[in-house]
Formats: C-alpha cells, structure tokens, sequence
C-alpha cells in the first residue's frame, strides 16, 4: 500500500493502482469520458488531467500510476485550466444537438461540459460531419458526428464481448466508429456499448425519441431470461416500459446485461398481449370478466376431480415464472390432490428424481466462477444461454484459467479454448467416461465407475490432464446437457469427474427461477408422494392441464407430443400474459402480468433470492398470477390459501436463510445400462437465444437480430454429400409423424452424422423431440412445401 | 390640545371635504379609460399572450419536440408526444396547452432552443368552455401562421437583450 494525498485527502491506496482509483476511494470526482473501471485504460480523452505536485505538466489521472507521497490537484488553477480547454477542444466538434438527443439530459459530456467547461465556444468555423452507419437492428448509429472518440465501445467489444465488431479507422479529424464493411454488430452483449457511450453517439435503437431521460421512473426489477438473475432498472412512463438498463451488483452482473434483458420489454408492448380473461364456447373465444372465467375453471376441475380423479389434473410451468406463482400452483395442485406438476419442460431424463438432497444449481457461486483456474462445460450454447456467464468464464479465462468444453457443437465462444471434443449426443457419455478413465489413471486412483472397457481418446486425455493440474476446477452442466435423454447419467459422471479433480460440480440453470421452482415443490416429487413428470404426463395424457406461461408448441421438449395431449385434453387452461397457439386448444384464457407487472422473487442458479416489486401496473384486465392462483384456490373453497400480499406467499413458501442447505447436486451412487447408439441422423436442438420465453419472441427489434433468423436445417460436409445436397438446397425435415421444409446449410463445427436445427421457434414447433433420430430427405419439386406443410398438419406460423 | 384639533376636524367634516376634492379633482382630470376593443394599450414586445407555433419560412415547423418546455413549465399545461417522421427527424405528434392552467409566466418560449413556441400579443381569445381553451397542435400552429409578422418583429426587437 502506498500513501498519495489528493486535494489535501490522504488515501492508502494499492500498489499499482492509479491516481483516478485512488481518487474514487479519496471520494474525489475527476472528470473523464474514456476510462471506465472495467475497460483497459486508454487516456485518449484527456479530461481527467490533474495537477501533481513537482510534475511540469498536467497528468492524466487515469493512467497516472500512484506513487508514494505523491500530491494530487483536481481543482487547482492548472488543472481547471487544462480541463476547460480540452472540454472546449471536445465541444469543437460536437454537434449542439442536445435538444433532439435521446442522451440528453443523463449524458456526461452534458454534465462535465456544464461542471468544467467554458460559457461559450470561440470557434466559429465548419464542424465534422461523420456519416450515419448501419449496424443492426439495436443501436442506433444515426448521429455519429457526436462521437469524441473515447473508444469505449471498441474496448468493451475487444475486451468483454471478445469480438472487436466496432473499430477506429482512419487518422486525426477523420478517424471514426465503425463496423467492418457491410457486417452488423451481433454481440449478444452489445447494448451495453449504449450505455457506455458517454455521449449520444451510440444509443438505442428501440427506444429512439420515445422519451427524455427526465421523464422516466426508474423501478428495480429482475431479469426473467436467464438464470443469471441480472439486476435491472426498469424505466417507465405512463405505465408503460420504454427502456431497462443494468443496476449494477457486482456479484451477479457487474454492470453489464445481456441483450436480451434490456431489449426484450418490447414484448411486454406488444399487440399479443392478453387483456381479458377469454372462455371459449362453441368453437367461439368471448371475453368474460374474472369471477366468471374462474368460476368455470373451478367448475370445470372440480368435475373432472369428481368423474376422473385429481390425478387426470395436470400442471404446467415455465422456469421465468416467480417463485411465488410457482409456490401456489404446486400447493394448489397438491390441495386438489394431484401431484402432477413440473416446471422441467425441456428436460427428458426424469430418472433422478427424488435422488438428489435439493435442488440442482450452479454449485458456487457466480462471482466465483472468475477464480476458477479449470473449467469443463459440458453440452452447453454457452454464449447464447448464459450470455454473461460466459463473459465471466471469458474474463477468467483471459486472466489465466484453461477452458475445456465437451459439447455436441463446436459454437464460436470468443475465448481461448484449451481442449474441445466434439461429439454426436449419443457419444456424450461416453466421452465423460474417457475423461474420468484418463483422470483416475492421471490421479492413480481406482475410477468410481466402471469404465474398464472404455477406450480413451487423446482429447480426452488431454482434458483429464488439464483438468487434473487445476487448483480450483469448475464442471459445468449446460442446458444442453440437461436436456439430455441421459442427463442424469452425464450428471453422475460429471460429479465423478469433479471429484477425481477436487473440483465442484454445477449446472447452468435453464430459466431464471430453475433453482427457485425446485425449491417451490413444483416438482412432481415430493416425499412420499410422486406423481407425473413432465412427460410422462404428456405421454399418458390427461384430462385438465394447467399451463402457466407456457406455450406447449415451443417450450416443450417433445412439442409433437405436448400439442397431442393438449388436444386430446377436456380442458386447458392457459395463464398467459400473451395470446398465442393456445387459442386453438384451450378452453380458458387468463390474462397474467409479465415481470414488470407483479412482484415476486427469482432465485437464480447460484441460489439468491431476489425480489423484486412490479413496475407499473398490469395492462388491462391482466392480474399477477399469484392473485389468480390464490383466488381460484378460494373459489374452489382449498384451505390455506390466505395471502395478501406475494412476500406472505414467499415467507410461507420458502425460508430465506435455509436456501443454501436445500441445494444439492450430489447424486448417490447409480447403475447405468449400456447406452444404446442412435441409429440414423441425430438431432442437435438449440432453443435460439431470443425464442427461450414468451416476452423475448415477441420483442420485436430482437426478432430481427442475425440471431433470430429463419432456422437453418445444418449438417456436415460429409452428410451433404452423402445426402447429395448442395447448400441452400431445400431439404424435406422429418421427425415423427410431422415433417417441414427447410433450407440446408453446412456447417464444419457439428459431428458427423448429427443434424442442427433450433427447436422452440415457430417453424419446427410441428417436429417432435429436441434429441433423437431426425430424417433428412431432398426435394426435388419446388410444389413440394405445400405438402410439406399439408403433412405437418399443425398452422404454428405465427402472424 | 390633540383631543380638541379632532373635535373641531369631526365638528367641520374637514376629512369630508378632502375626500369631495380628490373626487373634483379626477373629474377634471385626462381620462385614461381606453375603450376596448374600439382602443387598445400599447404593448410591450415581451407581451405574453395567447401561445403560439412557428414555422421557417420554408414552411417546416420548428418544434423539435425537445421536451424543454414541458420539463420547465411550473403549472404542468404542457403535453407532449414525439415521434420519428418519416424523414428521420424528430417532430411533435401530439403538443397541447391546456390554457386554463398555463400562468403565462413565459419560461416555455424562455426554453425553446429553436423558438417555436412563443406567446404572442393576443390576449382577448376566449372559449365558451373549458375544452375551448385546450390547445391543440394545430391551434396553435394557426395562431402562429396568423400572426408571423408580428411575432417576427416582436423576436427582433428582443434579440438585442437575449
């Protein structure tokens, strides 16, 4: 530690730290555009210039290393000197457009302009016109002449995104931002890039001229999309959401969110969204008002309680619903006497239920995940399922960790990785198996699992021995991975793997409330009691479902077969804060509110329970859905059903300071059968990173992303030429009793023999299971996709 | 000696006749009671009147939809919607002045950046009720088509003090 005074403050601050970090902890405010304390530092801006003692000239504060005795001036005559006259050479350029700026009125060249510059400009001559660029469909590049070159958006690019999409070109008075000739920046993370900008040069797309700054209320709220739990600020005019932006919390989301959190709000705007509670009659919908709608949905479960039993009721939910809906789904269900109830929508390996001690999580937590010094992810689209994760991983990888990945698809992840097998799904386990061979041979220890026969490969060698030199090993889990028809079996290895290494195991939560659902009992395990899974109650259908936020054409593992028992169901019920497929099989449609219009409590994949208040209140006739699930206990006269408020629902549902002993991943010792290889191709389903949940699909400016393109049917090389395709071809998809058409592309980054094709999206919401055998067959008439379609039996295009 | 000057003030009506003369002298006196509307005050430039709307002389109206006026108005008469036109510009969609709360205090035509919105020297509008006094957007767009000239010579009068 070094001492260094600043404006008469003495501060202790580290070695090797900066004059401006020593400031920040002295609580002295300098001025500056381009440093931003999780950027490199650049010093282009010259704003921060400070006076120190026995120095000739002003210093940069940022890039000012502290040392001893040194002392610092912020605000003396030489420094506000220097900082008047590079405030007046900034503004030299910069438009005086403040007016019609969407930056205006929180912009920090406004602000340190008013706190240090001059009164009046004394040039008079011609300004820089830079021209507009086109970048994509979230930032809005239309008034680049506003921008003073402070290269934060390169550095966040270079340096947190890991993909450099924006760059300088050219020298002096014509270098500007831009992006690589014709190319659009894709990030996942690239709205941050707006709110670094510290002028207007860079901002949202979206939200272009909606609103000033000062017009907005800024209401904390949780982010819905990824298990992350990123903590947001939800801005709100009107009672209406116009913009979100980070709140930052260093141990969640430092002070970045992903894009899918700040722009999926238009969702909560769209035309789709369900206002009225809705009874279908004859074949026709009519609006009815509340007591109405759930009167007949009582009458009609408690009918079918009486003729069939409680155990023809079953329950449905999405991971993105609060933990407090969750809570009184399952307890309603468990009240009518049913236990089917489940929130694993696009899991297919049920087998370890009621093994495990609590509920699978991330097994440390989050800011944790940047002192791991190994990582093995295993089945995971890690970069668009857990976008800032893998900006976690990407930091700690840069910072010396060795990132190992087993996955079924070699996505581009931005970072250096170590050793990647990649492999057909059929083929995942038995990979786990060669790295926990190689390990116990590596570590000299008998293997816990019979892997005598195994033959391990030389990349599996390779990571055991990676693995087995770490201090601080992480194995994760991905989505892929769980969704797995031998998920449980990869689990079992992977925890096996992890302990060979001292290393912990975890999982990649699926949905922002994965840990809190299971904690909520929405699960069909609980004690003694068991009832059906979330296939098995698909496989033998019932007579009611209930569907919370769910839409069984895209949520589910197995759409063919959820739409199946939906039709064949007597009643369905949908709480839905959205219109959608359901009006074609449901009976009832209640209109809940999103996120932003309720309170409720997330817990995220590390086990922090966040609550969070709604933001404005919900449009129309739509209720929270706690509300409507208490009122329809009352109506059908359930005791224990009490509750005035969520947080009373939380406190009855879930003790705050015992979360961390109800998780667990541990799973006791198992007996696996041998694997049974696939015969034919294998699908490779992703869920694309803006179709995860209802508020995303309906966001439009994501919906036009590169990301949310029409799906492609991908294949290798070598199955393209097996098949005797060319790409660009049309290729008949088939899968069950359905098939589509599509457009076949090559991609080199699959295995061979595996056919990638997102599932959760309009256009194969016909086919059947995310894993299995898929069929590929060429078209060779171009009448043949009416067909196609005519086959497929089932209208999913959305409108 | 004070107690007998006011017995002989109240005895003479002395306070009477002061209050006759005042009177006789006003009735003497230069009118000054204009006879409106037949005559009408001298006003000044920087009169604040009725509100109204401006646009260059190509045509294009001025309102840039900044916001200003609306943030700083003290009696919130101000309401405003924006929007992207076609061209990419920021413009206006809705701009209402609900003339029943404005003060006319003047800090809106004070804020705007491009004077498009200005009080004029019109005072004696009137409504038959309280919707008539709400302004809408292409009111006050006619006030200011109607009286250009006069808010232009009123600006360049001002323009030396600003």
């Amino acid at each position: 530690m070094i001492n260094i005074e600043i404006d008469g403050k003495l501060v202790e601050t580290a070695k090797g730290s900066t004059v401006m970090d020593a400031a920040h902890k002295a609580g002295v405010y300098i001025p500056h555009f381009c440093y931003h304390k999780k950027l490199s530092i650049s010093a282009n801006c010259r704003m921060c210039l400070v006076e120190v003692e026995k120095a000739p000239k002003p210093l940069p504060a940022c890039a000012t290393p502290a040392a001893e005795g040194m002392k610092v001036h912020t605000h003396s005559e030489m420094a506000a000197k220097a900082q008047k006259g590079v405030m007046e050479f900034l503004l030299i350029n910069h438009p005086l457009d403040c007016p019609i700026c969407d930056q205006g009125g929180e912009c920090q060249l406004q602000d340190v302009a008013m706190g240090y510059g001059g009164g009046a400009s004394r040039y008079t001559e011609e300004k820089r016109v830079v021209s507009p660029k086109q970048i994509g469909e979230l930032i809005s590049t239309n008034e680049m002449s506003r921008c003073i070159q402070c290269t934060r958006c390169v550095r966040f690019g270079q340096e947190i995104a890991g993909v450099m999409e924006l760059g300088m070109a050219n020298r002096s008075e014509f270098s500007q931002i831009m992006s690589f000739v014709n190319s659009s920046v894709d990030s996942e993370l690239s709205g941050n890039m707006i709110d670094l900008c510290p002028v207007g040069a860079l901002t949202s797309k979206p939200f272009r001229y909606t609103a000033r700054s000062w017009e907005l209320s800024r209401r904390k709220s949780v982010s819905p999309h990824d298990s992350l739990g990123s903590n947001l600020a939800v801005h709100v005019k009107d009672s209406k959401v116009l913009r979100v932006v980070p709140v930052e919390n260093e141990q969640v989301n430092e002070c970045w969110i992903s894009d899918k959190d700040r722009f999926s709000y238009e969702g909560l705007n769209s035309a789709e969204r369900l206002t009225r509670p809705m009874i279908k009659q004859d074949n026709k919908w009519i609006e009815v008002d509340w007591p109405a709608a759930l009167e007949y949905v009582a009458n009609g479960l408690s009918q079918i309680t009486r003729s069939a039993g409680a155990n023809q009721i079953a329950a449905l939910a999405t991971p993105t619903s609060t933990f407090e809906e969750l809570y009184l789904l399952q307890k309603l269900m468990r009240a009518i006497g049913s236990d089917n109830v489940d929130y694993r929508l696009r899991q297919s390996d049920f087998s370890a239920d009621g093994m495990r001690a609590g509920s699978p999580w991330l097994g440390m937590s989050v800011a944790s995940l940047n002192s791991c010094d190994r990582f093995l992810v295993i089945g995971s689209f890690l970069r668009k399922d857990h976008p800032l994760i893998a900006q976690r991983i990407r930091q700690a990888v840069k910072s010396g960790a060795q990132f190992n990945f087993v996955h079924s698809s070699d996505d581009e992840l931005l970072m250096a990785v170590a050793n990647k097998e990649i492999v057909a799904p059929d083929q995942l386990v038995s990979v786990l198996e060669q790295i926990l061979k190689a390990l116990a041979i590596e570590k000299k220890v008998v293997a816990p699992v019979d892997v005598a026969s195994t033959t391990t490969g030389r990349v599996a060698i390779d990571i055991a021995k990676n693995l087995a030199s770490g201090k601080q090993v992480g194995i994760f889990l991905g989505n892929f991975a769980q969704q797995h028809p031998q998920a449980v079996r990869l689990a079992y290895l992977a925890e096996q793997i992890a302990i060979l290494s001292t290393g912990k195991v975890g999982y990649f939560g699926e949905g922002a409330n994965s840990v809190g659902a299971h904690l909520a009992g929405a699960v069909p395990f609980s004690g003694k009691h068991s009832g059906l899974n979330a296939t098995a109650m698909l496989e033998s259908p019932r007579k009611a479902y209930l569907l919370l936020n769910v839409e069984p054409e895209l949520d589910m593992h197995n759409p063919q077969l959820a739409m199946r028992a939906m039709k064949s169901a007597d009643m369905v019920v949908c709480l839905s804060a959205f219109k959608h497929q359901g009006l074609d099989y449901a009976d009832v449609m209640l209109p809940i509110a999103p996120f932003t219009e309720t309170s409720g409590t997330f817990i995220n994949t590390e086990g922090r329970a966040q609550s969070f208040k709604g933001a404005t209140k919900p449009l129309g006739e739509a209720r929270p859905a706690w509300k409507v699930l208490r009122v329809l206990a009352n109506v059908l006269d359930l005791p224990g059903f009490e509750f005035d408020s969520s947080e009373s629902v939380r406190d009855e549902g879930l003790d705050l300071s015992s979360i961390a002993e109800r998780l667990d991943n541990h799973l006791p010792l198992m007996k696996f059968s041998a694997v049974t290889p696939v015969l034919g191709m294998q699908r490779v389903a992703d869920v694309p990173i803006y179709a995860t949940d209802a508020v995303v699909r309906r966001a439009t400016a994501l919906q036009k992303t590169n990301d949310a393109a029409a799906p492609f049917v991908m294949i290798t090389s070598v199955d393209m030429h097996k098949l005797g395709l060319q790409p660009g071809d049309a290729v008949k998809v088939t899968q069950g009793s359905a098939c589509v058409e599509l457009s076949v592309r090559q991609s080199e980054q699959l295995a061979a023999g595996t056919v990638r094709l997102a599932a959760g999206i309009a256009e194969t919401a016909m086919l059947g299971a995310m894993f299995g055998t898929i069929e590929l067959t060429t078209v060779h008439s171009t009448k043949q996709p009416e067909h196609a379609r005519q086959v497929a039996g089932s209208n999913v295009e959305r409108t | 000696m004070d107690k007998i000057k006011e017995f002989f003030k109240t005895f003479l009506l002395i306070e009477l006749l002061k209050g006759m003369a005042l009177t006789g002298r006003y009735m003497f006196a230069r009118k000054i009671t204009v006879q409106f509307p037949e005559e009408k005050t001298p006003q000044s430039f920087r009169f604040r009147g009725l509100h109204a709307q401006r646009r260059y002389a190509n045509g294009e109206e001025r309102c840039i939809g900044c916001k200003l006026c609306e943030a700083v108005c003290p009696a919130l008469a101000i309401k405003i919607e924006v929007a992207e036109r076609d061209d990419g510009t920021r413009r206006t969609t809705q701009y209402d002045i609900d003339l029943t709360k404005c003060i006319f205090c003047g800090f809106c035509e004070e804020s705007c950046p491009v004077d498009a919105i200005v009080e004029t020297r019109v005072f004696e509008y009137h409504g038959e009720s309280r919707e008539d006094l709400y302004y809408t957007k292409p009111m006050l767009l006619a006030v200011g088509a109607k009286h250009e000239a006069q808010i232009a010579k009123d600006r360049a009068a001002d323009a030396k003090y600003r």
